[in-house]
């Protein structure tokens, strides 16, 4: 049997979540010999080079990048994962959805007691090489269809080692009361 | 010698007492219905719905429902258990309950029922609603937030001379949780505590007191929610 790849990104999340699934120590040797990585933060490969079986979406979409990349592991992927809180709702960028957008960059950029000494021409980036901040913080699956939601911030190790090699291996999936958790 | 009655719930029969609650009845006999707000099992304010149930074939609130003889409850069923997952998931959407940054995770009402239910993601758009904070009491802050507005507080915590500290505001979606602020300085650390405790999400904080019991160690984290009435 040929092994299932995979590939993972982190939209507007911390990388907790990737920090989560390398927690899940020694079994990552289990890991590899039932996937190979693809595109990745923990390979660094950049572009898709092959269809890809599983996706693992960490965080949100904040800005259009976020976008173009979620819509980008949609089309190749064959089975999305949102994990962690932020990919699932937001998380805690989307603590700013009822802060006018404005008002967030000024703070940032203008008025915030780090920015408001250090930025004397008073910019806010606006090139147009910049991915553009969205007026708020979207979920994953308001952008496109997700399958398997796995919450916690971050999701528990134990649960991604046993929905990612379930879904792999066709195993049923049983998941024990501790590791569904939203904190 | 207060009059019993007999009735089943899934089949089983359990007996009541005339005049309380089906949910009463069925924690006596060990069968636990899923309740929201409902805080003592006497005065449940029946704002929430989580904990309904078929009564001969008809969807009721079991915690305002009075038993019945010969009654006829369905509870545990696949149809009422996604109906009050739904019921969860709307509650989890049309508020802001971002869980990883609330002094109330793991002690969270709302949160224990979703893990019950093993909601994973709540099926309906996140509504992201407009909620202001009330910060003004000096040992008590309102995350409205958080609110599910199912009245626990409003009931149940009551001032010295009897008078309620909190009360509801407008109506509808417009509803909203008040503190009396000059009542709510005068209150003792134990009621401010039992306001915290009373209220089953993170609506009512007290301050300085978050994030005081570790990860692991708190109420929800390792025992499901209604595990105590039936195991």
């Amino acid at each position: 049997m040929s092994k299932k790849v995979v590939a993972t990104t982190s939209l507007a999340g911390c990388f907790g979540c990737h920090m989560s699934l390398l927690d899940i120590d020694e079994r990552i040797l289990d890991l590899i010999e039932l996937v190979e990585f693809n595109k990745s933060p923990i390979d660094d490969i950049k572009t898709f080079t092959k269809r890809c079986d599983i996706g693992l979406i960490e965080g949100g979409c904040c800005n259009t990048e976020n976008v173009h990349v979620l819509k980008y592991f949609r089309e190749n992927c064959d089975t999305l994962i949102a994990f962690g809180e932020c990919a699932i709702m937001g998380g805690l960028p989307a603590m700013r959805n009822n802060v006018d957008l404005q008002e967030c960059l000024a703070e940032a950029y203008l008025t915030g007691p780090t920015t408001r000494n250090a930025n004397p021409k008073k910019i806010i980036p606006n090139d147009d090489e910049i991915p553009q901040i969205l007026n708020r913080v979207v979920p994953c699956q308001e952008i496109v269809k997700i399958d398997y939601y796995l919450p916690g911030c971050p999701p528990r190790a134990d649960l991604i080692w046993l929905a990612v090699s379930a879904l792999v291996t066709g195993n049923p999936l049983e998941l024990p009361y501790e590791v569904i958790k939203f904190d | 010698m207060s009059e019993t009655v007999t009735l089943t719930i899934d089949g089983k029969d359990i007996s009541g007492i005339k005049g309380e609650t089906i949910v009463q009845a069925a924690k006596r006999a060990g069968i636990y219905i899923p309740t929201l707000c409902d805080f003592d099992g006497v005065t449940s304010p029946g704002t929430c719905r989580v904990c309904t149930v078929k009564v001969d074939g008809r969807a009721a609130a079991a915690c305002k429902t009075r038993v019945a003889e010969g009654a006829v409850v369905e509870c545990d069923t696949p149809e009422l258990n996604e109906l009050r997952k739904m019921l969860i998931e709307m509650l989890f959407v049309e508020g802001n309950h971002f869980c990883p940054a609330c002094e109330k995770s793991g002690n969270c009402d709302l949160q224990a029922l979703a893990y019950r239910f093993a909601m994973m993601a709540p099926r309906f758009d996140y509504e992201f609603p407009d909620r202001e904070i009330e910060a003004r009491p000096k040992k008590l802050m309102i995350d409205r937030n958080r609110c599910v507005l199912c009245q626990r507080c409003v009931q149940s915590i009551l001032t010295e001379n009897d008078e309620p500290l909190f009360t509801v505001s407008n109506r509808g979606n417009k509803a909203i949780i008040e503190i009396d602020v000059k009542k709510a300085d005068g209150i003792d650390d134990e009621l401010a505590q039992k306001a915290m405790d009373i209220c089953p999400v993170g609506a009512i904080i007290r301050k300085r007191k978050g994030f005081s019991e570790p990860i692991g160690t708190r109420k929800y984290d390792k025992t499901v929610i209604g595990s105590d009435i039936q195991g």
